[in-house]
This record gives C-alpha cells, structure tokens and sequence, in this order.
C-alpha cells in the first residue's frame, strides 16, 4: 500500500495536504480507490461552498458503487480540479496526485484529529481484519 | 384484429415447398360450380383503420361511444400488429429481470425505445420509462432541486394539468420544496412570458413548461425556456410525444433548449384502459444525467468485441446508494414500453408526423364546424389537437344529455377552473372522421342553441 508521509488520512479515507500558500488540497486515499475499483464520476463540492469536517462534501461513483466523501478539515472550497470531470479514471492511476478540491482551512489545527500515514495503515489493517 | 405476417416471399416459398402453384390451388378438390363467380361491386381497398371503423358500426348496438375526451389520455390508433407482436412470450413479462444482462432481448427493446424517445424530444438521454407522467414530472422537479444545490422552489404554470400539479405537489412538498403557482391568461390560455417578470431573481430550481397545455394551447416555449435559463434555473418540459412529430421538439426550446423533458407515453399504442397503466418519459440533457432516476440501458462492447446491452449508471440507485439513491422508483413500465416502442418502429417519422397532422386538422374542422354554429373557441393561442370552447351553459348538462346520444363530448372543466364551468375541454385525434365531427357538432349545437 502507498500512504505518503507527508499527508494527513482521514477514518473515512480522504487524504488532505497542506500547500506551500497555506490552502489543503483534498483527495481520496490509495486504498479507498482500490476498493472502489474504476473511478467513472467525481462529484465535488462547488467553489464558495463552506464546509465543515467530516460532513459529506461530495461523491466518487465508479462501475459497482457510490461513495460520499467527508470533509477532513474546515474551510471554504477554492478550486476544483477540473480535470477529474474529463479523466475520473486519474484517481485510480496516481491517487495522491489527483486532488479533487482545495480549500482555505478555517483552521490548521483541525489537522491534528487526523491520522499520519502510520495510523492510517493501521487502521487499514485492523479494517481488513 | 389478428395481424398476418407473412409477406409475398414468405408465401411462394410456402407454396414451393409443398410443390403447389398457388394458393388458389390448393382449393381445387372444391367443384367449380360452387365458389362464387367473379365478385362484383366489390370497393377499393380500405386502410385498416377505415376497416375497424365500418366493422364496429356494423357491431350495431354494442358500438363503443363516440368520445372527444382527451385531458391527459389521448384515443388513438394503433396498428394491430402492435399488441400482437407486444403480447408475444418473449415480451409479455410482468417485471425487468433481476439478471438484466441475461436478458439481451428485453435489454434491446429498452435501449430502441430510448433511442427513438431520445430523437422524438431532441435531448440527449431518456431513462427505461417512469410510472406515468404525472410522476415523471415530480422525478424532473426533484432533478431539478438536486441541481440547484440550494433552491428549493419550482414555478409551475396553472395551465398544467391539474392532476399532474396534484401528483407534484403531494410527492414533492413533503421534500421541502415550494411549488409557486403562474395564473393564465385568460384571453389566450397560455403562460404570458410578460406575467414571469415578477419573479425575476426570485431563485427558482426550475420552470415547468407544458405544451400543449391543459387547454390544448400552445404555449410560447422559446420565451418561457429562455427566461428560466436567464434565472439560472433549469426549463422542464412536459409534452405530448404525438405532438412532437409536428411541434419543435423540447432540445430545440429557446437559445439553449429545456433541460428536462417529460410526459405522458400513453399516446404510443397504448390503449384508453380506465386510467391505466399507461407509462411516463422523462429525457435530459447529458450534463444532468447522473441526476436522471430509474433504469438506463446502455450499448457497448463484450469481451469478444461483440455488441451488447447493459442497464448502466446503476451506482446512483436504490440497491446501492439506498436512502441517497436519485430516486424512490427504480422500475420501469416494460410492457407499454414494448408497445410503445413497436408502435414507433411501425409508424416510423413520417406515420408519425401524418398521424399528428391529422389531428391537427381534424381540430381545425371540428373549430370550423362549431364556430359555423355560433360556438367559439375561449383562447386565442394556436392549438394542437384539443380546445376550449365557450358553451354559455353548464358543461355537465350538455355532457349529461350527449351521453344519452352515445358520445363523450370532452372534459368539464368545472372542478380544476371554476371560472370555465360553462366551457368544455374537446379533443379530436386522427380516429374521428368527417362524419364523426359532423354528428358530434350537429348534437352539441342542438343542445346549446335550445334554451334549456
């Protein structure tokens, strides 16, 4: 499995990255595409909306299901990554590069109710049990 | 009226195979002097249409009534080879399979069916079939209201039929949606784009657009579409698919076409069966898809490279997105589908189109014939195949005493417009003739130009 250490994992399997400019960029983690299978529509929250974390903020739909996905930090959308509308199947291909949304963090310190990539691999793990 | 299928071909390789040189050979053993001579006098051929017609009326007492009520459930023919081939076994099942892939038949009919739909109202995708109209209009206003992300009001037009307001608004009130009225005019009978101007910016999910409406009107849907897209909401079109093989389609409304499009598909080789079942359409634009509800039937490629058929987008449904499924109905209407769709191949673009311009221009007779008679029309807007007309009596008298002359002379009004209780709601299709409208407007004169 690829977990980045650089990253922060949400329970519910997004992962969030906090940019250079201080914004997070928001996608959904390797294992969670794995078991989702062939990603074909990603429905993202629209830019302005304001979301709060872990309340539903979107769906990722592939061939056998359809998945909500949570908010794994506070803060107001400021970009989506269009190129998901076009070629869904870049979550499947580099999960850790295609980010769905970044938003401006309402606060920075939400990121510490998150695991690191050690917690989430064992949280996969013990899932797998 | 048992449909026979065999062609000139099909006969003569018959007759080849048993080594007869006709079929009147095969009568031979029969002496001469028994069939009948030459027959003489005998007419031209007759459409089967015309057949039925002369054969019911030689039916004598049993005769069904002679009805100019339309309203929502349109009398129309349907070729008899409809319903033989629909009540095939192959197709005369209760229910979709669970297997559907299994199935490639049942699967086929279903993606023919949303191919001719899809070209009849010029949108991009249409779904397996709804229950009926009325409930496909609430599944289009629910698509609506997911789209918005945020508006939850729908404006729907009072010249939509009233039961489909009523279907609405008991599905989609209890969803926290606000369904705004739109009074008519009452010198044309259509939406005036001019009354909308007092809900600009009012944020609305979407504008219901019929047409022909309730009163048979039409209603002016390139105005009416493009001030729904300038208030960013989505334009839902509820049509007669009959009327389309004349009318612009709804993909063509306005600068950039309705959004949604549904209906009634009873008209399609459905028969007028005490309400029903009858089965509903509903067609989008590609980009609302995902928001579309029930079956959709895809074609693609198997493994070997071979075409096949396939129910697709599934994820949004109910056995799996459960309480968050796009919709609360999942099944489709597949035996009037099938008829329908049979009646579509049947009749092809151009029975169709001829089928509707005689309706039309048996309401153009029907408006001539009354109006000789004193009797005009309530609205000024064009119409398709069905008007109001002004009595200046009750309409459920004239209805009562027309019964006992074996017709069904239209709808009353009274209950849905109370303003239009001395109005009557007629239809004509291209199943009544010149003597139909003749008998029918001598009997309505008689009974409106007495004193009662």
């Amino acid at each position: 499995m690829q977990t980045p250490v650089n990253l922060k994992y949400a329970a519910t399997h997004e992962w969030a990255r906090v940019e250079s400019d201080g914004t997070v960029s928001v996608g959904i983690t390797f294992h969670a595409q794995e078991q989702l299978g062939d990603v074909v529509f990603v429905e993202s929250p629209e830019v302005g909306r304001k979301l709060q974390q872990g309340k539903e903020c979107g769906v990722v739909e592939s061939v056998k299901a359809a998945s909500d996905i949570y908010a794994p930090i506070s803060g107001e959308v400021i970009a989506v990554n269009a190129d998901l509308g076009s070629a869904p199947e870049k979550i499947n291909e580099d999960a850790y590069a295609a980010w769905m949304y970044r938003l401006k963090p309402d606060d920075l310190a939400e990121l510490e109710k998150l695991m690191d990539a050690t917690g989430y691999e064992n949280l996969v793990a013990a899932e797998s049990h | 009226m048992p449909f026979i299928p065999h062609t000139e071909q099909e006969v003569r390789q018959m007759l080849a195979a048993i080594g007869a040189a006709s079929i009147e050979s095969l009568f031979d053993v029969i002496p001469r002097e028994i069939p009948a001579a030459q027959l003489t006098r005998v007419p031209e051929g007759l459409s089967e249409l015309e057949v039925s017609r002369v054969l019911r009326e030689r039916a004598g007492e049993i005769a069904p009534m002679l009805s100019f009520l339309g309203a929502g459930a349109y009398e129309h023919h349907i070729p008899a080879a409809v319903w033989q081939i629909a009540t095939r076994g192959e197709f005369y099942s209760a229910y979709t399979p669970y297997q559907a892939e299994a199935s490639q038949g049942t699967l086929q009919v279903l993606y023919e069916y949303q191919s001719m739909m899809a070209s009849l109202t010029g949108m991009d995708v249409t779904n397996a079939s709804l229950y009926d109209g009325a409930s496909g209009l609430a599944e289009a206003i629910l698509m609506a209201v997911r789209q918005a992300k945020g508006s939850r009001r729908i404006l729907i037009p009072s010249t939509l039929h009233p039961t489909y307001r009523k279907v609405v608004k008991s599905i989609v009130t209890s969803q926290d949606i606000e369904v705004v009225e739109l009074m008519y005019c009452a010198e044309c009978g259509t939406t005036l784009p001019e009354s909308l101007a007092k809900f600009n910016n009012a944020a609305f999910a979407a504008l219901v657009i019929p047409n022909p409406n309730f009163f048979g009107c039409l209603e002016e849907v390139d105005r009416l579409t493009d001030w729904a897209h300038a208030q960013g909401a989505l334009a839902i079109a509820v049509v007669n698919p009959i009327s389309l093989a004349v009318l612009k389609p709804p993909g063509d409304w306005g600068e950039r076409g309705a959004d949604i499009a549904v209906g009634e598909g009873q008209p399609l080789g459905v028969p007028l069966a005490s309400g029903g079942p009858y089965f509903g359409f509903i067609a989008c634009k590609q980009a609302l898809v995902r928001q579309m509800p029930g079956r959709i039937v895809g074609r693609t490629l198997d493994l070997d490279g071979k075409p096949g058929f396939t129910l697709t987008l599934q994820a949004r449904e109910q056995h799996i997105r459960r309480s968050k499924a796009t919709s609360n109905i999942c099944t489709n209407q597949g035996l009037a589908v099938t008829a329908a769709t049979i009646y579509l191949a049947i009749m092809g673009p151009d029975g169709l189109r001829n089928a509707a311009l005689l309706c039309h221009r048996n309401a153009l007779e029907l408006n001539a014939a009354l109006k000789a008679k004193g009797m005009l029309r309530k609205f000024s807007a064009p119409c398709f195949h069905e008007a109001v007309f002004a009595l200046n009596r009750p309409a459920r008298s004239v209805l009562e005493a027309l019964l006992q002359q074996h017709i069904i002379g239209g709808f009353d009004l009274t209950d849905d417009y109370p303003e239009l209780d001395e109005s009557l709601l007629i239809c004509t299709t291209e199943t009544k003739s010149h003597q139909d409208i003749a008998r029918y407007c001598e009997a309505l004169s008689a009974l409106t130009t007495t004193t009662a």
